[in-house]
């Protein structure tokens, strides 16, 4: 399966999901230079937040560990831990901050056999 | 527009502050002007604590003013400009600094002076009095040049006074004409055992004598002459010989005072002139007391800024002079009717004076208790006072008797009333306390807990403990039981076993960053597997996932292990050349080895390559693991050494690399007892003795230091290893998440003794099975960066960009900076690219 990143209207095809560990994240360039943090958790769903740490201002969220609490998916920042809401970008530690939330979708490529 | 009215507060001291505190929180500050006229060249701080000035606390840190407080409320503060007269007709208040204020409500919180008695001398150079800041900082300079101080007065200021001139480094006299220390506070036998511990200490005490003259030479104090006829050699003299009531403006403008002094109110803090107020030490209570304490002084501002706000005021009618000190180290306390005053009251006495311990309770005749007196052991003050004017649970004797001796007692605060005052400083009662479910909520909304600080430890069995002991939102458990679940369960997977045993709400969840980690750290203490295959991957901390440690700018740094901090200069040379090849910043650590910083993700396989070439490990310097084990150079060099601590250390370092623990773990092995190694601030240290080894446990360096507990001595080489072997085991097994050897034999139930029981003397029958984990793990024992290097699937998460392996990450940038790099941080506080706000 085929992931994509929303981008400038359009899908832009980033990798195969199963390139990604379950629970964990890894990041992805844009074309405008942005980088993108893409999580899959445990049931394979798909999330994509912006990878700057709005505390400290490193490209690391996707290093972080991921974890749910009541049923929301979040990612803890590997520097200082504030955990950010995978589906609304939301900072659970702090609520005036918030990253960008990326639209992502996983794609059945046309078989090859 | 309404007339604004404007309140004018003269001095700024606690209780005032106080004051003022519970006028915003009443929102008068909102409603009225206010103005402030304080005496001193700073805002209010905390005088019940001035003697921790010498402690090393600066004048900032007493501050009562939180930051910004007069400016949010806009309250207007004159420092250094004390009032000097009032005019009750005009009702202004005209300051020194010619400042003439016409208030609608005028507030006296002038507190007190320090009395001096009027003998010859008293105003040579070398004398002093302790009530401000000022004055502490006039006597720390003056005992520069002085070898001898003397204190006149033995009352609870007193004592301090003489505690820090002890502290200055005086020798250190106290005259107290009482005959006995601390009267008001303590009965005779009370006294006789504060006599006792001070005179310990090395103080001379001189009671039942008066100050009859400060004796000069050339202006400067030599010396003092006492009523009884002797002479006491001195070079200077601070005066402790009690307060009396600033009340001479009160006095100047026809207010009516007290007979002995103080500005004598109602019961809601009026003067005889309804628009004038006083407060604090300077007031006379209508019960025809003046207080000397800070906790009736908060109460009286409770009550005037109540008034003042036009609500129900609670009365002052009087107040409890419960106090409880460390005075020299020795605790003291009193509360209630301490002296027994009571018609028909009956004592209980504890005395032990070989230890200074004296206990005095005072019961009625129906074992009500009415107060008592505690000098050398005050533990049970904080539950004892909320006690009184109730029949304890139990018989008196039983309070005062000490733990061990008969039946020992153990009550707990449950048993007292909600209307029982816990917090005597603000006055908070256990039902106010009991509403609150955590100590920082008690102290911001009770403010119980931020006086003396005495109550804290009553509070915290008031409040809730946390529901269950349980490590995280997703497990009930600590880590040691998960560790046990584990290890009977042979369990390998965290996701099985959150669908087994975690809690009902997180099962089929994601876990979360507090257990992952500590799961990964168990499965590997009991596995010893690679640590980032499979699912494993997913649930170590970001430093182990790179095996290296993230640093601010996202890059990475890289420790090689250099086992006991032995190096050839072959090694140091590749370490050099890999650094300069990479642009490496290099610095020597504090654990005896080098650290390289600045690598990209993608650079750390390239780096490591090179280095395993060259014979180096992974140092783990990411890992809850071993870290390093120091040395000192030992025998083969020092002509002190009595042991190779060299070989030891790096023999040690060998063998318990890759063990994984709830913590990380240090270690150092020292030639000779002058401990050049520092093995006594290690999780495990070792000191070289002339018949073999010492082996101390539980040190930490870090913010909470501790020195380390001798377990074992003169060991053999075998005998050290084996029972580091078991001691290391049983931590790994029964410490908690992130808890250091330290801290887990603080906790460990019957502490140092119990822990030689398991590990020397195999008590619980647990030695085999620790040695035969550790050797499980010494056996299976592989290098971390050469398993990852060997294997291209491993290598695979080493690329920044998972949709540009080859392209680095470009905002990692660094700046020249000594001759090596730097982190660019500018480009990490650009604001936010566009499109990067929340949705
Ligand atoms: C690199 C080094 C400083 C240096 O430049 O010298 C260092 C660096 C860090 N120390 Fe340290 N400590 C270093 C020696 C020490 C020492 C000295 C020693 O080991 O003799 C101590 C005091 C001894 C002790 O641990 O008891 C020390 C006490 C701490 C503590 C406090 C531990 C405690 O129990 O109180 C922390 C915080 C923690 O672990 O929770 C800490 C945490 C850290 C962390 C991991 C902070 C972090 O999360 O980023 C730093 C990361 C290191 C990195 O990126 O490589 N570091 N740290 C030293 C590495 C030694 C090594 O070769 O492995
Ligand atoms: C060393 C020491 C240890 C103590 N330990 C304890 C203890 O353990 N427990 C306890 O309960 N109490 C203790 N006390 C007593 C406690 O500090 C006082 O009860 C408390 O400070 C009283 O507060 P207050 O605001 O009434 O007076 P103060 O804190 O003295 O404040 C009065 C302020 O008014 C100023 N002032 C006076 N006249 C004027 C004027 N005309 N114009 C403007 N400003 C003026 C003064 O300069 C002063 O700053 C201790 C005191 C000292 C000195
Ligand atoms: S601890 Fe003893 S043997 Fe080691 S260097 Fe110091 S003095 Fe020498
Ligand atoms: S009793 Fe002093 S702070 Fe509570």
């Amino acid at each position: 399966m085929m992931l994509e990143l929303s981008y400038d209207d359009e899908w832009l095809p980033i990798c195969d999901d199963s390139v990604l560990t379950p629970g964990r994240g890894m990041a992805a360039l844009l074309p405008d230079g942005r980088q993108v943090a893409l999580f899959r958790d445990r049931a394979g769903r798909s999330y994509a937040i912006d990878n700057r740490d709005p505390f400290t201002g490193a490209q690391v969220l996707s290093r972080g560990l991921i974890g749910s609490a009541g049923g929301r998916p979040f990612v803890a920042s590997p520097l200082l831990k504030q955990r950010f809401d995978l589906e609304t970008g939301r900072c659970l530690d702090d609520e005036d901050v918030a990253v960008a939330v990326h639209e992502v979708r996983t794609r059945e490529l046309a078989a090859v056999s | 527009m309404a007339h604004m009215p404007t309140i004018v507060l003269v001095g700024h001291g606690m209780v005032g502050q106080r004051f003022l505190e519970a006028l915003a929180e009443r929102g008068v500050t909102e409603r009225a002007r206010i103005v402030v006229l304080c005496e001193e060249p700073r805002p209010a701080y905390d005088r019940v604590r001035l003697t921790s000035y010498f402690d090393g606390r600066t004048p900032d840190d007493l501050s009562m003013v939180e930051d910004g407080f007069m400016a949010r409320h806009g309250i207007e503060l004159h420092l250094d400009d004390p009032a000097e007269t009032i005019d009750r007709e005009a009702r202004t208040v005209t300051s020194r600094a010619g400042r003439v204020i016409a208030y609608d409500t005028l507030v006296l919180a002038t507190g007190s002076y320090p009395f001096v008695p009027p003998v010859p001398g008293k105003d040579a150079t070398g004398c002093f009095v302790y009530r401000t800041i000022e004055d502490l900082l006039a006597i720390e300079e003056y005992a520069k040049t002085a070898r001898t101080g003397a204190v006149v007065g033995g009352g609870l200021l007193g004592l301090e006074a003489a505690g820090a001139l002890k502290g200055l480094g005086l020798e250190t006299h106290v005259v107290e004409f009482a005959p006995r220390l601390m009267p008001v506070q303590v009965d005779e036998g009370g006294g006789a055992a504060l006599l006792r511990t001070i005179e310990n200490m090395g103080l001379v005490v001189h009671t039942g004598t008066g100050t009859q003259e400060v004796l000069t030479e050339d202006g400067s104090v030599t010396g003092m002459a006492l009523s009884d006829g002797t002479t006491v050699a001195t070079d200077m003299v601070v005066f402790s010989a009690g307060v009396r009531p600033r009340d001479q403006l009160a006095r100047d403008c026809g207010l009516a005072v007290g007979e002995r002094g103080g500005i004598a109110v109602d019961e809601l803090c009026r003067t005889s002139d309804p628009a004038v107020y006083a407060i604090g030490e300077c007031a006379m209570a209508a019960d025809g007391r003046v207080y000397g304490l800070v906790a009736p002084g908060y109460e009286m501002a409770l009550t005037a800024a109540a008034t003042i706000a036009e609500e129900e005021a609670k009365a002052f009618t009087g107040a409890d002079m419960s106090t409880k000190l460390k005075l020299l180290g020795v605790d003291v306390a009193s509360f209630g009717d301490a002296h027994g005053t009571a018609d028909g009251c009956l004592d209980v006495v504890y005395s032990d004076s070989r230890s200074g311990i004296y206990k005095k309770l005072v019961v009625d005749p129906d074992g009500v208790l009415l107060g008592g007196v505690l000098v050398g052991d005050a533990e049970s003050y904080g539950m004892l006072r909320p006690m009184t004017g109730t029949k304890p649970p139990v018989a008196p004797e039983q309070l005062v008797l000490p733990a061990g001796a008969g039946a020992p007692v153990s009550l707990g605060p449950q048993s007292l009333p909600d209307e029982a005052i816990i917090c005597s400083c603000h006055n908070v009662t256990k039902g106010a306390i009991c509403a609150c479910s955590s100590l920082p909520e008690v102290k911001k909304c009770t403010k119980a807990g931020t006086g003396c600080g005495s109550c804290v430890k009553v509070i915290q069995q008031l409040l809730p403990k946390p529901a269950d002991s349980g490590m995280c939102g997703c497990f009930p458990y600590t880590r040691s039981e998960l560790y046990e679940i584990v290890r009977t369960m042979r369990s390998t997977s965290y996701a099985q076993l959150l669908d087994s045993h975690g809690r009902e709400e997180a099962r089929g969840g994601e876990g979360c960053e507090i257990c992952k980690p500590a799961v990964a750290s168990i499965l590997a203490s009991l596995t010893n597997e690679y640590i980032l295959d499979g699912e494993r991957a997913a649930l170590q901390d970001t430093n182990d996932h790179f095996l290296a440690n993230m640093q601010r700018n996202g890059s990475y740094s890289i420790v090689p292990r250099i086992p006991g901090g032995e190096i050839t200069p072959e090694k140091l040379i590749v370490i050099g050349e890999v650094a300069r090849d990479f642009g490496l910043y290099t610095k020597i650590t504090g654990g005896q080895r080098i650290d390289l910083f600045g690598a990209r993700v993608d650079q750390l396989p390239r780096i490591w390559t090179r280095l395993v070439d060259a014979g180096f490990e992974s140092g783990h310097a990411y890992g809850k693991s071993l870290r390093t084990v120091k040395s000192c150079v030992g025998r083969t060099w020092c002509r002190y050494g009595v042991q190779d601590s060299v070989k030891m250390a790096i023999d040690l370092e060998l063998r318990y690399r890759g063990l994984r623990a709830p913590h990380k773990l240090k270690s150092a092995v020292s030639g000779c007892a002058r401990e050049c190694a520092e093995a006594q601030s290690k999780d495990f240290g070792v000191i070289a003795t002339a018949n073999g080894w010492n082996l101390y446990v539980g040190g930490n360096g870090g913010a909470t230091p501790r020195h380390a507990d001798l377990l074992a001595q003169d060991l053999s080489d075998a005998e050290l290893i084996r029972l580091i072997d078991r001691f290391l085991m049983f931590y790994i097994r029964t410490a908690d998440r992130l808890e250091r050897t330290a801290a887990w034999l603080e906790r460990l139930e019957g502490g140092l003794d119990h822990l030689r029981d398991v590990v020397v003397h195999d008590k619980l029958g647990l030695c085999d099975e620790l040695e035969a984990l550790m050797a499980a793990h010494v056996a299976s024992y592989h290098d971390e960066w050469a398993e990852t290097l060997n294997d291209p699937e491993r290598l695979r998460r080493f690329v920044s960009f998972v949709n540009a392996p080859d392209a680095p990450d470009p905002s990692v940038k660094f700046v020249p900076e000594r001759g090596q790099i730097k982190p660019d941080l500018t480009i990490l506080t650009l604001e936010p690219l566009e499109g990067a706000s929340a949705r």
